[in-house]
């Protein structure tokens, strides 16, 4: 569990390093200086915790039919 | 020889003992909200043409991924069936292949959406997209060989010899054969690729994960399959 825990916080530990963006093309900017994008991320990461619970809880309940077996 | 069949004894066995398990569930699941957080707020190089859907790296890529991962379980379980016979190794191959199927088609709609805003349409005919086309249509003879067989024994060892043959076909379908030709997807016919030397070390570092986190995802979703029709199979076989 502690290797477990060590190894994400190595993998999230470059977030912070990565920050700017140069000119040039045209990249979605004013979507993330006015701040919405984090309304996306919160949206993705609500549906996959959905799909977390969902796919675990089909999990559990798996466990349980084997075990009367 | 001996010592390769005694390697996939072990991870025969290693997968069994794994499949019930918790902490590579755990594990997917935090490679997945990491690439999904990061893969829309860390910083990309900025390119003509694709703009923002460069991050397209970070979620179609790794559908394709996912399904090859199954895939390759599915040729090592068909591999497995013909050599010793258990019914339930044909179950697994079945189920990792309408895993990868999901996959399959989740990689192919993603694909050509993102072709309608780079390349113009949905379906340009496309070397990439004929081939994997192709290649769809190749698995979805497998499922319906699958289906036209009654006898149980036949239609496992049948639809296992031609599961380890359409899978070779698949990869040169897929991988080899737009590498060749003049295909507009970024890493064939010399386009600039996602690869060794455009892909910033900002991009490997959502990319890679997320290879792994989906590929996990569907071998769970293929362990779930797997132990649904296990169930059912030795209800069937006890009436």
């Amino acid at each position: 569990m502690k290797k477990l825990l060590f190894l994400i916080l190595l993998t999230l530990s470059n977030i912070a390093v990565f920050a700017q963006n140069g000119t040039g093309p045209e990249m979605a900017d004013v979507f993330r200086s006015s701040g919405k994008i984090y309304v996306v991320v919160a949206i993705v990461v609500i549906i996959l915790a959905g799909i977390a619970i969902y796919l675990f809880s089909i999990d559990r309940r798996l466990r349980k039919i084997e075990k009367e077996k | 020889m001996k010592i390769i069949s005694q390697i996939a004894a072990n991870f025969y066995h290693f997968l069994q003992r794994q499949m019930t398990r918790m902490w590579w569930k755990v594990g997917t699941i935090i490679l997945l909200f990491y690439t999904l957080i990061a893969g829309f707020l860390l910083g990309v190089p900025d390119k003509f043409i694709l703009n923002e859907t460069i991050r397209n790296l970070y979620f179609h890529v790794p559908m394709w991924m996912a399904m090859l991962s199954v895939f390759v379980m599915s040729v090592f379980y068909s591999i497995r069936y013909l050599d010793k016979g258990l019914e339930k190794d044909d179950l697994a191959a079945v189920e990792c292949v309408n895993t990868g199927m999901f996959f399959y088609v989740l990689g192919l709609l993603t694909g050509m959406l993102w072709a309608k805003y780079t390349w113009g349409a949905y379906w340009s005919g496309d070397p990439k997209q004929n081939s994997a086309a192709i290649a769809f249509l190749l698995y979805c003879a497998y499922l319906v060989l699958r289906n036209s067989i009654d006898e149980e024994q036949k239609r496992a060892k049948i639809s296992a010899i031609y599961n380890i043959f359409a899978f070779p076909i698949m990869i040169v379908l897929i991988f080899v054969i737009p590498r060749m030709t003049d295909s507009l997807h970024p890493g064939n016919g010399g386009n600039p690729a996602f690869g060794r030397y455009d892909l910033d070390g900002r991009m490997r570092a959502v990319f890679y994960p997320a290879m792994a986190g989906w590929s996990l995802l569907a071998v769970w979703i293929a362990t779930l399959r797997y132990r649904i029709r296990l169930i059912e199979y030795k209800n069937n076989s006890l009436d």
